[in-house]
């Protein structure tokens, strides 16, 4: 009885250490499969970091190039659009300047003439408040012959000063351009002997009158560039227009009395 | 003035122009014939002013619906404001820049 238990349980033992011995043996494969694992994914992620890091050292450099690039591009833009602007800019003035000097040489009306000036003045300057003056040659005398903005400036419209005298004078004599100071010290007050600007009308060096300006439309506070290229034009050729219509007026009327006196020789002979 | 505007509107290449003298003038041709698809016009005219012309205009069932471009030397800011509370869309004070005139068209007519 004793000896069939211990058998048994001698059986039981060598079952027990057999099955303890497959888990050993089965651990250590499990322990062998888990270092060849961890060694073959170890050296695996490694390349990949490696792979991944030159990726986005590539990548980083790209977008460095790229943001180099962009900036670059943003700074073409700005001088583009800037560009765009003058461009814009210069062809208003053109435009200004080239309806200016068309409707100055359309017509050989003086009064016409003297109207136009003041379109341009009131349209393409902005003035509120100016004088047209010619100068009378046989008695050397400037005299308003169309003004505007009477109220602002009371007196323009009969304005009146000799070859020299004065602000006016001078420009008339020395066939420059005078525009105020605003830093003197009376704040650069205008009055009717100091205008904003007196700008002569010239025929070559021949001066024949002058555009005098005594203010400005409210929501216009200073001269622009191109207001002193509008200036020029009207010194020439708004003189040119008026001594043309002038003379044509004047040619006009000769022609008149000589077809007159035709006429009465025909008629009395 | 109407010089300048004219050749501003030269950009436009399809447009023709219909001067009038006064807001009464305007209203005559206006009511013509023509199909009107802007109206540019001063306050300061004789006869009938720009203010009384854009007022006018919009009281007008067949023109109401017609943008309006003042352009004018009263620059103050209640002069913008009446000469928009009546119904102009735009209210150019001169000086004329041409350039500022033909982007004010041409965001009113979307061309």
């Amino acid at each position: 009885m004793t000896e069939e238990r211990a058998e048994k349980f001698l059986e039981l033992f060598n079952k027990g250490k057999e099955f303890t011995e497959e888990l050993l043996r089965e651990n250590q494969r499990l322990r062998y499969r888990l270092a060849t694992l961890e060694t073959e994914g170890t050296a695996g992620s490694n390349d990949e970091v490696q792979r991944l890091r030159a990726e986005v050292q590539v990548l980083t450099e790209e977008n460095r190039r790229i943001a180099q690039r962009f900036k670059e591009v943003e700074e073409e833009n700005k001088d583009f659009a800037n560009r765009y602007i003058e461009v814009e800019e210069q062809n208003n003035n053109l435009a200004n300047l080239y309806v200016a000097s068309y409707q100055l040489h359309s017509t050989l009306d003086f009064r016409e003439v003297i109207q136009i000036v003041q379109e341009i003045v009131i349209n393409l300057i902005g003035a509120e408040s100016f004088a047209i003056l010619l100068l009378d040659e046989k008695t050397n005398e400037l005299k308003t012959i169309a003004s505007e903005g009477e109220d602002v400036m009371p007196g323009i419209e009969a304005l009146s000063t000799r070859l020299g005298d004065g602000i006016l004078g001078s420009v008339a004599k020395t066939g420059e351009s005078y525009y105020i100071n605003q830093d003197l010290e009376d704040g650069g007050k205008v009055t009717l002997d100091k205008p904003l600007a007196a700008v002569p009308l010239k025929i070559k060096e021949h001066v024949i009158g002058l555009v005098v300006i005594y203010k400005l439309l409210q929501q216009k506070d200073s001269f622009s560039a191109v207001d002193y290229e509008l200036f020029s034009l009207l010194a020439a050729h708004a003189a040119t227009a008026i001594f043309s219509s002038k003379l044509y007026s004047q040619s006009e009327r000769k022609l008149n009395t000589i077809q007159s006196f035709l006429d009465l020789l025909t008629t009395t002979s | 003035m109407r010089q300048l505007i004219s050749f501003s509107l030269k950009r436009f290449k399809n447009a023709r122009i219909l001067e009038a003298v006064d807001g009464v003038d305007a209203l005559k041709k206006l009511s013509g014939p023509d199909k009107i698809d802007l109206i540019l016009t001063d306050i300061n005219m004789p006869v009938m002013d720009g203010l009384k012309l854009v007022s006018l205009v919009r009281q007008n069932a067949q023109l109401k619906n017609i943008p309006i471009i003042i352009i004018t030397t009263e620059g103050a800011e209640e002069d913008r404001e009446r000469g928009l509370a009546l119904g102009a869309n735009a209210y150019i004070s001169k000086p004329i820049q041409s350039s500022h005139l033909i982007k004010t068209i041409s965001e009113l007519l979307a061309v």
